[in-house]
Formats: C-alpha cells, sequence, structure tokens
C-alpha cells in the first residue's frame, strides 16, 4: 500500500510536467487547428535557458540556493520561452495560416529538427548537468503521518506540485478573467466571428504561443530541479507524451490537458513501478505512451472532454 | 500502348543488368552511395502512394522497412542452411539469387502485412491525427523489436550475407517505380487521387475510400519491406535506431520535395537527398570554411530541418508537384 | 396491390437528430421513376441535410428509406451509389487535380470488372475495357458539349461548366435517380434557361428520375413536376406548382406572418 501511494506520488510529479507542456499543445490546436511539434523542444530550451541564467542568479544570492533563487530563473525561463514561442509562430506559422495543415505539420517537424539539431550544436550532444536551486532533499515527515512516514517526498516533488497548482490557477485567471484569454477561447470556437468583433486574431494567437511556451518553460525549469541531468534531445519523449495527454483530455481542451497530463503521468509511473507484476518488461516504458495514444484515437478521438467536429457537406 | 510500361521495364530491367556488370570499377565509396540511392527511390516511390497520389500523411514509413529489414535479414541468417542445400542442384548463382528473391519476399509480406494491420484502424482517422498515429506505430515497433532478444534487441542484428548489389537494388527500383506508375494509370489506379482531391465526392461516385486507402498503404508497405531487406544485406548490420522517426522524416522530405504526386519528381528528390549530406559533409570539411559553419553542416539534420522549413514556406508543391493542394474546407 | 406503383425513391418518417437539435422530422416523400421533383424551403430548412440522409453521409436516427424497395438508410455512400443515387454539391467538389476526363472516368470505377492484379499485369483483358471506359465517357461528354476540354484542367473550366462536368461526372455512375443539389447558384437567367433545359433533356434522355434542390423560384416552378417544401425540418406543402405558389402554410414560411 504504502508503495502504490509512493508511485502515486511520483506519478503526480511527473504527471505535473506533462500537464504543464500539454496545456501548450491544447491552447495552439484549440485555436489553430494545429499540432505544434516544436513545442516539446520549447520544453527543452527553457531547461537550457534556466541552465544558463542560473549561475548568474545564484551569484547574487552569494550561491546559496532557495526557493526565491528557483523562483527568479522559472520566471526567466518562461520569458524566454514565450519569446521564443511568439518568435517561431511569427516566422514559420503565420506565413502558411491559409495553407493546408499538412503543410504547418511539416513544417513543425522542421522546427523540432532544427532545434534539437541546433542545440546540439550550440550546447553540445552531451547532457549536462543543471544547476542546484533549492538544495533539494527528502522531507522528514512528522510522527503523525503514521506508516506514511516511510514515504520518500523530495522537496522539489512538493515544489513541483506547488508552482503546478499556482501556474494553472493563473492560467484558469487568465483563460476565464482577462480579455486576452475570452479572445483565446472565441477564436478556437469560431476565427471569423472573433476577428469581425474587433479582435485582432494576430495578436491573439501570438499570445496563445507565448502562454503556450511560457509554461512548457515553465516544465522545462521544473523537471531539472528533478532530474538534473539535461539534454538537446530532452523534448523528445516528454513532447509526445504531453501531446497524448492532451488528446487523451481532449485536444483543445483546457483543463482536459491539464488531467490528461497528471492521468498519463501517473498511468506510467505505475506501470514501471508494477512492470514485474504486470509482467511487462520496463523497456516497453515509453510505449505506454504510443499504445494509449492509438487506443484513444482509434475508440474515443475526442478524449476525456473533448466535442466531435463535424464537416460541412 | 498499356504494353509500353511493360517494355520499359523490361529495357530498364536490361540496362540494369548491363551496368551491373560493371560495378566492381566503381569506388567502393560511390558504390556504396548509389546503392543507398536506390533504396531510398523505393521507399520515396512507395510512401508517394500514401502521401501522394492518395493523400493520407504517414510518419511511421521507416517502421514498415524495419519489418522487412529484421525479417529479410532473420531469414537469410538462420535459414541458409536448409534452403541453400536444398537449392544446390540450381548452381551457386542461381541458388544464391533464388534465396535472396525469397529472403526479400518474404520481407515484403510481412511489411505488408504490418501495414494491413496497421492501416485499417488508424486510416479511419484524417490528417494530423493520421500522421500521428502512423508515427506511434513506427515507435511502437521500434520499441518492440528493442525489447525482442533474438532479434538482437537494441544491440542489433549482424546480417552476414551481403547479398545487395547493384542489380538488386535498381532491379527492385524499377519494378517499385512500374507497379506505382501503372498502378495509378490505370480508371482503378485514379481511384486513389480522388481519395486525395475529396473523400466525399468520391464516395458519392461510388469509390470505397477506405479500400484505396488500405490498399495504398498496404502496397507501400510491402515495397518498403523490400527496401529494408535490401539495406540489411547492404549494410550487413541492423538495429532499431536506424529505423527511427526521423528515418520515416526523412523519407517524407523525399516525396515532399519531389512533389507529392509526381514519381518522376520524388525519384529524383530521393537522389538528391542522398547525395546531398555525403556534399554537406565534404563540404564541411573543406579547409576554407570558418569553423562555426563547418560544426553546423557537419550535423546534416540543421540544414536539413531548414530546408524543410525553406520548401514548405516558399515551395510546398515541392520541385515537380504541379498538383493542386487539397483544398482546406471552411 | 394498390394501384399507385412502388416508388423509387421512399422516405418514411425520417427523423434525424444532432444533439439536441432536431434537423429533419417525420419526413414522409415518395419519388416515381423518371420523375422530375423539387425540394424548397427557406434557408437551413433540412434540404441538404435530407440530401446527405438519402446519399448516406448521415444515418438517420429514426424512419426508413427504401431504394427500390430495399432499404438504404445508414449504408455507406459508395454503396449507395452502387445502388443507383448518385448526386452533386451545393459547393462544387470536383477532382480539382484531375482533368475534366479524368473527373468523368473516376465515376466509371464502380463498374470496373477488372482489379488491381489486372491495372498490374495489363493484358489485354484490362486495355479493352480502358477503350470501351474511354469512349463512354467521351460520348458522355459529347452530348454535353464538354469534349473538346477533355484534357483541360477542370479547374479551368468556367463556372457553369464546372457544374455541368458535376452533373456529367454524376451520370457516369449510371443513376436511377439524381440529387442535384442547388445546381443554378451562382448562375445569371441565361444559364438558368439552360439548366433548366439540360435537366429537362437528363431526366429524358437518360430516363433517370432527378430530385432538385433549389431556391431559383422559375427554375423550379418551370421544370418540377412535383414540390415539396420543408421549413425547420418538417415538410408543411406538397403538390404541383400551382398548388404550392397559393399554399397559406407556404408563403407563411417565406414571408413570414402578417402583423
Amino acid at each position: 500500500m504504502i508503495e502504490f501511494i509512493q508511485q502515486l506520488i511520483n506519478g503526480l510529479s511527473l504527471g505535473a510536467i506533462y500537464a504543464l507542456i500539454a496545456l501548450g499543445y491544447t491552447m495552439v490546436y484549440g485555436v489553430l487547428r494545429f499540432i505544434n511539434f516544436a513545442h516539446g523542444d520549447v520544453f527543452m530550451i527553457g531547461a537550457f535557458a534556466g541552465m544558463y541564467i542560473a549561475p548568474q542568479v545564484l551569484k547574487l544570492s552569494n550561491g546559496n540556493p532557495s526557493w526565491t533563487v528557483m523562483i527568479i530563473v522559472l520566471l526567466a525561463a518562461m520569458i524566454i520561452c514565450a519569446f521564443l514561442g511568439i518568435v517561431i509562430e511569427k516566422l514559420a506559422y503565420r506565413p502558411l495560416r491559409n495553407r493546408p495543415r499538412l503543410t504547418v505539420l511539416i513544417t513543425a517537424i522542421g522546427v523540432s529538427l532544427f532545434l534539437e539539431n541546433f542545440g546540439q550544436y550550440a550546447f553540445g550532444v552531451d547532457p549536462q548537468s543543471f544547476p542546484d536551486l533549492i538544495g533539494d532533499h527528502a522531507i522528514t515527515l512528522p510522527a503523525w503521518f503514521g506508516p506514511l512516514t516511510d514515504l520518500t517526498i523530495m522537496v522539489s516533488q512538493v515544489l513541483v506540485g506547488v508552482v503546478t497548482v499556482v501556474l494553472l490557477i493563473a492560467l484558469r485567471f487568465i483563460v476565464t478573467k482577462t480579455k486576452l484569454g475570452t479572445a483565446m477561447r472565441a477564436l478556437s470556437v469560431n476565427p471569423l466571428a472573433t476577428s469581425l468583433m474587433g479582435v485582432n486574431n494576430d495578436v491573439v494567437i501570438s499570445f496563445t504561443f507565448g502562454l503556450g511556451s511560457a509554461l512548457a518553460g515553465a516544465a522545462g525549469i521544473l523537471i531539472s530541479i528533478q532530474q538534473p541531468s539535461i539534454d538537446p534531445l530532452m523534448g523528445l519523449q516528454p513532447g509526445i507524451k504531453a501531446f497524448v495527454a492532451a488528446v487523451l483530455g481532449g485536444i483543445g481542451n483546457i483543463p482536459g490537458a491539464a488531467v490528461g497530463g497528471i492521468l498519463l503521468g501517473v498511468i506510467e509511473t505505475l506501470v514501471v513501478g508494477y512492470s514485474d507484476r504486470l509482467h511487462i518488461p520496463s523497456g516497453y516504458r515509453d510505449a505506454v505512451a504510443f499504445f494509449l495514444l492509438i487506443l484513444i484515437l482509434l475508440f474515443k478521438p475526442t478524449g476525456l472532454f473533448g466535442r466531435a467536429q463535424r464537416e460541412k457537406v | 500502348m498499356l504494353e509500353r510500361n511493360k517494355i520499359i521495364l523490361l529495357a530498364s530491367l536490361v540496362v540494369i543488368f548491363a551496368a551491373s556488370r560493371f560495378s566492381s570499377r566503381i569506388d567502393p565509396y560511390y558504390y556504396q552511395i548509389i546503392l543507398f540511392a536506390g533504396i531510398n527511390v523505393i521507399l520515396a516511390t512507395s510512401l508517394n502512394l500514401v502521401n501522394g497520389y492518395t493523400g493520407q500523411f504517414s510518419l511511421g514509413h521507416a517502421g514498415f522497412m524495419s519489418v522487412g529489414a529484421y525479417t529479410a535479414g532473420m531469414f537469410t541468417t538462420y535459414a541458409s542452411g536448409a534452403w541453400l542445400g536444398a537449392l544446390k542442384p540450381l548452381g551457386a548463382f542461381a541458388s544464391n539469387s533464388l534465396f535472396f528473391a525469397i529472403a526479400l519476399c518474404l520481407g515484403g509480406l510481412a511489411a505488408g502485412l504490418t501495414g494491413l494491420v496497421v492501416g485499417i484502424p488508424s486510416l479511419r482517422l484524417k490528417g494530423d491525427y493520421l500522421a500521428i498515429v502512423t508515427l506511434g506505430f513506427g515507435e511502437i515497433i521500434k520499441v518492440v523489436i528493442e525489447n525482442v532478444d533474438t532479434l538482437g534487441g537494441s544491440r542489433g542484428l549482424s546480417v552476414p550475407l551481403g547479398y545487395t548489389n547493384l542489380f538488386w537494388v535498381y532491379a527492385m527500383a524499377a519494378v517499385t517505380i512500374y507497379v506505382i506508375v501503372s498502378l495509378v494509370n490505370s480508371t482503378y489506379g485514379r481511384g486513389f487521387l480522388t481519395v486525395r482531391d475529396d473523400e466525399i465526392a468520391a464516395e458519392a461516385m461510388g469509390i470505397n475510400t477506405t479500400k484505396y486507402k488500405v490498399l495504398a498503404f498496404t502496397v507501400a508497405a510491402f515495397f518498403a519491406g523490400i527496401a529494408g531487406g535490401l539495406y540489411a544485406h547492404l549494410t550487413q548490420f541492423i538495429n532499431p535506431e536506424g529505423f527511427n522517426f526521423l528515418k520515416s522524416v526523412d523519407i517524407v522530405t523525399m516525396v515532399i520535395l519531389g512533389g507529392m504526386g509526381s514519381t518522376g519528381g520524388v525519384v529524383f528528390a530521393a537522389i538528391v537527398l542522398t547525395i546531398l549530406p555525403e556534399w554537406l559533409r565534404w563540404l564541411s570539411e573543406r579547409p576554407f570554411l570558418p569553423h562555426w559553419l563547418a560544426g553546423l553542416l557537419e550535423n546534416r539534420m540543421i540544414p536539413y530541418s531548414l530546408l524543410l522549413i525553406l520548401l514548405m514556406l516558399l515551395r510546398p508543391q515541392g520541385l515537380f508537384g504541379g498538383i493542386h493542394f487539397k483544398r482546406k474546407h471552411a | 396491390m394498390s394501384g399507385e406503383p412502388e416508388p423509387l425513391l421512399d422516405l418514411r418518417d425520417v427523423t434525424v437528430r444532432f444533439g439536441g437539435l432536431k434537423a429533419v422530422s417525420e419526413f414522409n416523400f415518395r419519388i416515381q421513376h423518371n420523375e422530375l421533383v423539387g425540394l424548397i424551403g427557406p434557408n437551413g430548412a433540412g434540404k441538404t441535410t435530407i440530401f446527405n440522409l438519402i446519399t448516406g453521409v448521415y444515418r438517420p436516427t429514426s424512419g426508413a428509406i427504401l431504394f427500390e424497395g430495399r432499404p438504404v438508410a445508414g449504408k455507406k455512400p459508395y454503396l449507395i451509389t452502387k445502388r443507383g443515387i448518385a448526386r452533386t454539391f451545393q459547393n462544387i467538389r470536383l477532382f480539382a487535380s484531375m482533368s475534366v476526363f479524368d473527373n468523368v472516368r473516376a465515376a466509371f470505377n464502380m463498374q470496373l470488372r477488372h482489379g488491381i492484379h489486372h491495372a498490374l499485369w495489363r493484358g489485354r483483358g484490362l486495355a479493352a475495357e480502358e477503350a470501351r471506359i474511354q469512349q463512354e465517357a467521351h460520348e458522355l461528354l459529347k452530348i454535353f458539349r464538354l469534349d473538346k476540354h477533355a484534357e483541360a484542367a477542370c479547374t479551368s473550366l468556367s463556372y457553369g461548366d464546372q457544374r455541368r462536368l458535376e452533373i456529367v461526372r454524376a451520370l457516369a455512375t449510371r443513376p436511377k435517380l439524381i440529387l442535384l443539389d442547388e445546381p443554378a447558384a451562382g448562375m445569371n437567367p441565361t444559364e438558368k434557361t439552360e439548366l433548366m433545359e439540360l435537366i429537362r433533356f437528363v431526366q429524358e434522355k437518360f430516363s433517370i428520375a432527378v430530385l432538385l434542390v433549389e431556391h431559383d423560384m422559375r427554375v423550379v416552378m418551370g421544370i418540377c413536376q412535383r414540390i415539396a417544401v420543408v421549413d425547420y425540418g418538417i415538410k408543411i406543402a406538397e403538390g404541383c406548382a400551382s398548388e404550392i405558389q397559393c399554399d397559406p402554410a407556404v408563403i407563411r414560411a417565406y414571408l413570414g406572418v402578417a402583423a
């Protein structure tokens, strides 16, 4: 039982990362009906941005890691990634706005490959270590936790949870209470009508990319805190898994993406954790997400919360 | 008039046979490139049937290639004793050739069957979703191979019998081109194009669009399997990483560059994109190049990905695709 | 047996719901062989939905659709076409990358007796069938005066010619019933008169029934032997042109109620 809860906690931690990345996929799909293949690599850039900025910030705090240091690095990475997302959209996707969606999909693959390989050129192929921002250690649980004191809960896991919740609340606020957020929702339903209401669609789309990319950047920092080894190809697996999570929740549906991400993180961790009992070699870990994806697309392509769309004949 | 295709095919086979007599005179480095080009021609032409002519976006072609590669490789490695023994009376040349032909066919059939199994459920989906599902299947095939020890797992598989040569590769390429072109240019084959242009109108004209999609997928997978078999017996060592998503993207790039729906264009693009990385590597070694530029060219994916982006921005119909792209329905 | 002959197409209490919306309600309608029938109604009344139900694009939530006495409701569209129902589309759906000739040729696909192996073997059987199709397709194009454009890209045709080509293509499937979805849309008065003659010609020469959805009243009243009027998915009137024109329910649907 303890083991199950432990796996659950680990799964939630992983799921939070997937959720943050998945939100970017789903928001962009919502407004443009297009899968931004390069999104996972923005996540990677976030991690590397953090790696280069962190030493400067640490210098300010005299080399002492702290939550403040982490927050500053996090915000910096988010801003850089937001900027990157906006630039990519403007240069590579906007000129293709009226072309068949497959053209843009291929372009996105190109951008993704470029980021990965240029990253290898610029940062080197080998993994590098992410500086310690918070002084991670396991929390000693108070005695009244009873049998649960055997659980290993890292500070970083708590941090990931807290930051993710904060970001999700902030996102919900932006999407429901601000003008830009409402415009984003309107765009995903009917772009033409939205522009007729006086909304500059291009600005809203840029905003959407920026927002999604910022969340991916945050995810990049958060995962680097948990697993301090980063490399230019680190966006590949989480990227495709987060995409699966977005599809699972119903692509285009924002709460769905968050739920999907957490669900996927938990399922994947449980499958790996219990792999011997399930008689599945743990080498199949990465296939879990693909397998789920295929199941969803074949049986319920609209995901948990999505709505089907009819083509007008 | 329809006989023309057959005559061209036979003539090509004769020419290829003649050319292959001179194989030993070619520098081994260039020889390899020529063979790889031929294999890529098979891959690109077959994928063009799915992506170009039928308008379905498949991103998992390398998966089918790997099925063919491993099937043919395992067959020649483990069944050589029994089969070559049985075929001995035919003489060394005939028995080896027949043995290899059987291996290739088995690879093709295995790949084709995989294509059928993957295609039937997947082809209900459209556009981006189909692309992602085919990508997913490609990855699953890779992961399965990595976890099966008899296939060598992630360490790879040795294929000692290096049967592949110029004749085999280009003869198969000629056959592939013949099949695809003949198919598409018949009334039956025009059905593929209708699926690409307008599925709803196609169905209204009595065309079973699902059948055509699955057929295109299966035929393409078959030839990818043949290409895989040829590849395995050329490099004489295969591992799952060599058939990953990047390989699928490579093949898709050839189809796009050539112009989806133009077999000639795609053949040309396959050859160009086989030579390009070698040329880039040569270029990156030139002494007059500044160091940073050399580094950028060394990793061929950097100029490659930029090429892909520029291609989409500036000329999405590829070099030879005069076709009208599918209208995006509002 | 009743005196009335068995209808070619029989819609019985056909209803279709999209979520909470009842797009078509208990629609009853019959078309006889070789009849020219019109289906009219205000925008959004459900006319194209009815077309889509007949041709299998949508499946009715309840009710039955019988063609030549056999049920077709919910069958796949290509199977329904094989039974003998063809259609054109509101927004022209030609095969944009193909020539005029190939568009027609594509419609012969369902009649092919040769499959993939013949396409590859390219024996004499295939050559004979391809020649036959060529000839029939050309003849069809000639009847409609499109044969000189045969090798041109279909998108290079004028708008009126494209609409004609769509009809030719549908006729190539040798239907017993053809559904025309707003064929006069975007045409000027002269073209519309030509279209009216064309439709009557098609009905006579090919001995087929025609179901026409159209907004232009001159066209509808001019050629239709019988007309059904729908509003909000319900049939509100049926009869010949003069009956429809005086029907108060029809007038109310189009013009609204007097204040």
